[in-house]
This record gives structure tokens, sequence and C-alpha cells, in this order.
């Protein structure tokens, strides 16, 4: 029987050294989703994922993955989940086909010769499957992650920031590969920083200092969150970025290229700030929908930093 | 069955990672084979000739017999005489000799009487084992210097050695069980810290414990490759010994097994107990280091146990490879078997308990 959801945790905590890294973390995934985990550096998500995948005890909390105790059942889930560290957590000294067949034997797989030229032929690695994989760009290394993390055809992926550091091309290749499992069912949680990549999730949740700030579909998260935004175009924008920061209802201030965006959740207050550069000139002024870019900023600045 | 392919997919790849590492590798076969060159060729332990004062208390045909046969033996290059009350200690202080021979007043009216007069070695100990080999035939020189002149009287003088040392001599004959002992602490301790630390440093263990592999299976298939590699270098060392050096073997072949094996589980059990102990690679070198140096001057590898302090004594107790080395030294040396060697052998068993399973312990907690 397949389960409704492929992760279900509630309360998850963990502190180290008496610092509360992660704190009362609920999530429910459901199967054959991609689910996009965002937060700031050191904001708990590797933590997170790691009490998910069985690798790391919570202090407190619980739930299940793929149906199975994450406390519990950890083995039975570590048989069933592929983990994506967010560090090149291969042999540098070993081949791409070593490695694979390395990891083929720790999960026990039978015919395990099978296993591993099919995975290189799907990952298109059987050309190199003689280099080391210490020598591989760092596109090709994140590609043999993937191919390595699922080998054991796992139900649930769990990937932490599989494209830092990797170049457009190589990062638009790992997601077609990302969707095409999760269009063979495999439920996907992946952590990125990438905005691009987070609009190609299907449901977004945002975590901060620890705690889950929000977890709703990519689209509807800046509508929730209630954010306007105005652009404002026009020469020599600094003093106008200056001015700006000191009137009330404007509560960020991006650059974007060669426009301001200002954002609030006061749309009245907003469109007055921005009325004095309407028509002065040179100046544009144009209501602009609000991105995820900038949702994230307001999250992140208005979330308590409770490492301090 | 799971288990066992997993151990062995772990121990695969360790081999392979060994041979891939050019210095790594080399160095541990290179080591064993340097180190009996030096030791055996360079370092010589049983240096002759060393400079020699004579303070003559006396003279007659007695002391010259004496102070030829000293002459003629190899070990004192006599340098001068001096006459009574002179400044002899300040010649050894200042290193000019290395033994001063004494020869008291009245020695040979004395030796006539057969009253067994003392004939008197100082001895400088600043290099024991440079000056023991003299010291320790002193004796027997002079009885046989005595001989022609008064026959097999025995002993027809009291020879009296200060600061005596070491009487049995250090020849390549001793120093090879001594580098068994000392090459196998420190290759297998470092590599096996090394090894282990070198997953948790690459991140590589991450990924080896997001499978289901267990931690122990970890840690036997990482630890087994080192048993074999510990048991080659017995084997080069063996050979060379045997070979370059003519070391006769003259024990039980299964009681130096049992040594071997036990002395080299307790390094791997050390380096294993490093590895959780040190944050990188540089780390489990420094602490292999920590361990290194006491196991090279108070095992009795470099230092006559015996002559030791006592506090230094009770060092050496715990540190394996002096159990090691006596043990191995009886059983090539000496023809020891299994039941004479066992006062070494459950000492090791002991320091083994105590080391694996701190270790045990240690590695539990980091894991998490």
């Amino acid at each position: 029987m397949i389960d409704a959801l492929a992760i279900d945790v509630h309360g998850l905590s963990k502190s180290f050294g008496g610092t509360r890294v992660v704190d009362g973390f609920d999530m429910a995934v459901p199967s054959g989703k991609i689910y996009g985990f965002l937060g700031p550096n050191g904001s708990g998500k590797t933590t997170t994922i790691r009490m998910m995948c069985g690798l790391l005890k919570p202090d407190g909390g619980g739930g299940r993955a793929l149906g199975l105790d994450i406390i519990r059942e950890s083995r039975e889930i570590k048989a069933r989940v592929g983990y994506m560290t967010q560090r090149f957590s291969l042999y540098g000294d070993l081949t791409v086909r070593e490695n694979l067949t390395f990891m083929a034997r720790l999960h026990a797989l039978p015919e395990v010769r099978n296993v591993v030229d099919q995975a290189l032929d799907e990952y298109d690695l059987a050309p190199r499957a003689k280099q080391l994989a210490g020598n591989l760009s760092g596109g090709w290394k994140q590609r043999l992650a993937l191919a390595a993390a699922s080998l054991h055809q796992p139900g649930l992926l769990l990937l932490d920031e599989p494209t830092a550091g990797v170049d457009p091309k190589a990062r638009r290749d790992f997601w077609d590969r990302i969707r095409r499992l999760a269009k063979q069912g495999v439920t996907v949680l992946v952590s990125t920083h990438y905005m691009d990549e987070a609009v190609q999730c299907d449901n977004i949740a945002f975590i901060a200092y620890g705690r889950k700030l929000i977890d709703a579909p990519a689209g509807e998260i800046p509508a929730r969150i209630g954010l306007h935004t105005i652009r404002i175009e026009g020469p020599g924008l600094q003093p106008v970025y200056d001015a700006l920061e000191q009137v009330p209802g404007v509560e960020q201030i991006a650059r974007f290229g060669a426009a301001l965006h200002i954002s609030g959740r006061n749309a009245e207050a907003l469109a007055a700030a921005a009325r004095p550069y309407d028509g002065r000139d040179g100046f544009s002024v144009s209501e602009a929908k609000t991105g995820l870019e900038e949702a994230f900023i307001w999250l992140m600045s208005g979330a308590e930093d409770n490492f301090k | 069955m799971k288990s066992l392919s997993r151990i062995l997919a772990i121990l695969g790849k360790e081999f392979i990672q060994m041979l891939r590492d050019r210095l790594t590798f080399g160095m541990m076969v290179g080591i064993p084979v340097m180190q009996l060159l030096l030791f055996g060729y360079a370092i010589n332990t049983d240096p002759r000739n060393l400079p020699t004062l004579v303070e003559m208390g006396d003279s007659g045909p007695a002391s010259r017999a004496i102070l030829q046969a000293m002459e003629t033996s190899d070990y004192f290059d006599l340098v001068g005489t001096v006459g009574p009350g002179s400044s002899v200690e300040n010649a050894m202080r200042d290193g000019e000799a290395a033994f001063i021979v004494t020869i008291p007043p009245g020695f040979e009216r004395a030796l006539a009487r057969g009253e067994r007069p003392q004939i008197l070695l100082d001895v400088d100990a600043t290099d024991p084992v440079a000056a023991g080999a003299g010291s320790g035939a002193f004796a027997t020189i002079v009885q046989q210097a005595l001989e022609p002149l008064l026959g097999e009287i025995t002993p027809p003088v009291e020879a009296v050695i200060h600061r005596r040392y070491n009487p049995a001599g250090r020849t390549a004959l001793n120093i090879v069980p001594g580098l068994l002992g000392i090459i196998l602490t420190m290759t297998m301790a470092m590599m096996t810290s090394m090894a282990l630390t070198r997953e948790a440093e690459r991140g590589t263990l991450e990924a080896l414990l997001s499978t289901p592999t267990r931690p122990h299976e970890v840690m036997i298939g990482k630890i087994t490759p080192y048993v074999v590699v510990g048991f080659i270098q017995v084997a080069i060392m063996l050979a060379g010994a045997r070979y370059l050096f003519g070391v006769p073997f003259l024990g039980s072949p299964p009681a130096f097994l049992v040594a071997v094996s036990l002395f080299i589980l307790v390094n791997l059990a050390l380096g294993f107990l490093f590895s959780t102990l040190a944050r990188s690679q540089m780390q489990a070198m420094q602490l292999t280091f920590f361990a290194f140096l006491p196991s090279i001057l108070l095992s009795g590898f470099m230092f006559p146990f015996a002559a030791m302090p006592h506090w230094a004594q009770a060092i050496g107790q715990v540190i394996p490879a002096t159990h090691f080395i006596r043990a191995v030294r009886e059983i090539m040396l000496k023809g020891a078997g299994l039941d004479h060697v066992w006062p070494q052998i459950w000492p090791l068993m002991i320091i083994f308990a105590v080391i694996a399973t701190v270790a045990i312990l240690r590695y539990r907690r980091t894991l998490d």
C-alpha cells in the first residue's frame, strides 16, 4: 500500500551544543510531489533532512517517512530513501563505476553489475565510467551523486542543495531528471537557493532559524504573505533608495537591474510613497507582481533570530 | 549474508583506495625496509674503540697485561694515562673519555697475595648504549688477561663497574624485534586513524551511513585491510632480518603469530580510538606521533628497560610495544614458546580490551 504522505513529521526539534537548530518542525509531503525546501544558510534545512532519513535522532517530535517511523525504523528508511548530501560525498579516488558499484553493494542490491550498467546508461555516465570521480567537473559530480542516491530505486529522494555551484545548463539538465523521477512516482524534497528552481516545485516550505515560516504552493506564497510591490525605473536611483528608506509603508527595497522594487503590506501607503516619483523627469512607476525572491527576503528579514 | 556483503564491499573499496594512494602505499612498504637498513647498517649501537683513560695507581706485569688486553679487545682505545689524583673526572665530563680504568695503589702486591683486589671501571652513562658493550666485556677481558700470569684462579680480581650498563650488549639481533614493534605501532595506528578520519573529513561517511550499513560494518570493513598490511610488513621485516642480517628465528612460530596478531589488533584499536578523537587527518597523525614517541623511548627499544627509572618503567608497562618487543625477543632470539611469553601476552590482551572498549564507546557517540 502506498502511503498518501511520503513525509509526515511533527514537532521535530534538534539542538547542538545548547543551540536549537530545528524547533518544532512540521511537514507533510504528499507522494509523488516535488517539494522545495528554502531558507537562509544555517536555517536548519540540512539537520531537518538528516532527521527525516534516519541519520540523526531528533531530540523531540517524530513522524514517518514512506510510512516508516523515523526513529525506530531508521534502517528500513535508509534502504528506501535516497539522500544526496550537500557536499560531494562519493570517493574522489574511485572511478565512476567503482563508486556506483560500492553504493550498490552497500544497499545489498542483487545483480550489482546490471544495476550499475543501467545507471551509467540512464545518467549518460557510461563514457566516463573509468574516470576518477574526483576529476569530474561540478555538474558531472552532481549527476553521479544523483545516480548513486537513486541506485536502489528509492521512493523518496532527499536532495540537499544538489545544484549549488553548478552551471545553468547542468542545473537545467539536473532538474529535467528530477521531474522525470517525480513522474515515475518518486517523491522529491529538494533544498535550494535558486528562485528559478523554487518555482518549479509543486510546493515550497520556507524555514528560517529552525522554524518553518510558510508552506504553500509556489504561486500562492506572495499572496499568502500579502505583500505588494511597486517598480520604479529611472536615472540615478541611489538618492531615491535613500529617501524611500525613511518613508513609512515601505518595508523593503530591492534593486532589480535598472529598477527599484519597493514592497509593503499596506497597498495604499506603498502607492503614496511611490507617487512623488510618478511623472518626474525620466521616472516611471508601475505596479509589479511580487516575486518569490521579494517574498523570501521579506520573510527572512522578519524572522526572529533565536540564535542570539 | 547482507551484512557480510556490505563488509566485503567496504573492504574491497578500501583496498582499491589504498593501492591508488601511491604515496601512502609506498610508505607502508618503504618504512619497514628503510628502517631496517637504517638501524641494521647505519646506526651502530655496538660502537668500538671508545676513548679510555687509565689512572695508574700501581704498575707491574698484571696491570700491563690488563691494559694490553683492553687495547686488543677493540672496545677500548687507550688515549692516555694519568697519575693518581689528577683530574680524570673532568676528562669524562668533557667527553674526552668514555671509560676510565683505575688501578688502585698496591694492586700488584694484593694480587700476588691472592687478596682479590678491586679494579675500577668508570663508565660514561650519558650514552649508555654506546658504552654498554665495553663495560659488559670488561670483567672477562681482565680475567682472560690475567690467566697466563696466574693460571685459572677464579676470579683473581674484583672488577667494579660504576654505572654499569646493559651487560648483554646490543646488536642487529636485538634491533629487529624492537623494530617490528615500533613500525607496527607507527603504521598501524596511523593508517587506521587516518583512513577512518578521512571518511568523516571528506563527508563520505555521511553517504556511507545514509545506506542501511551499520556502524560496526564500516569499522570491520575499514580495519581488516590494515590487518593484511600489518602482516605484509611483518613478512618484509622477517625476511630482511633473516637474509640481510642473519637474525635467527629460534622459537615457536605459533607463539610469534599469536603475539603479532594481538599486537596488530592493539594498534588498530588505538588508531580507531584516535579517529574518534581527531577531527581531521592531520590531528589523527599528530595523535599517532604522540603515542609513537613513548613507544620508542620507554618500551625498551631505545634504552634497556631495566635501566630506566621506576616511574618510566611504570609508564612503559602500559605501552603495548614494551610487551610485544619483549615477547618477540624471547621468541626469536631465545627460542621461547607460548608458555614462556605468556607474561607478555596477557598484558597485551588487557590493553587491547581497554582500548577497544573506549574506542567503541566513543565511536557510538561521534556518529550522532
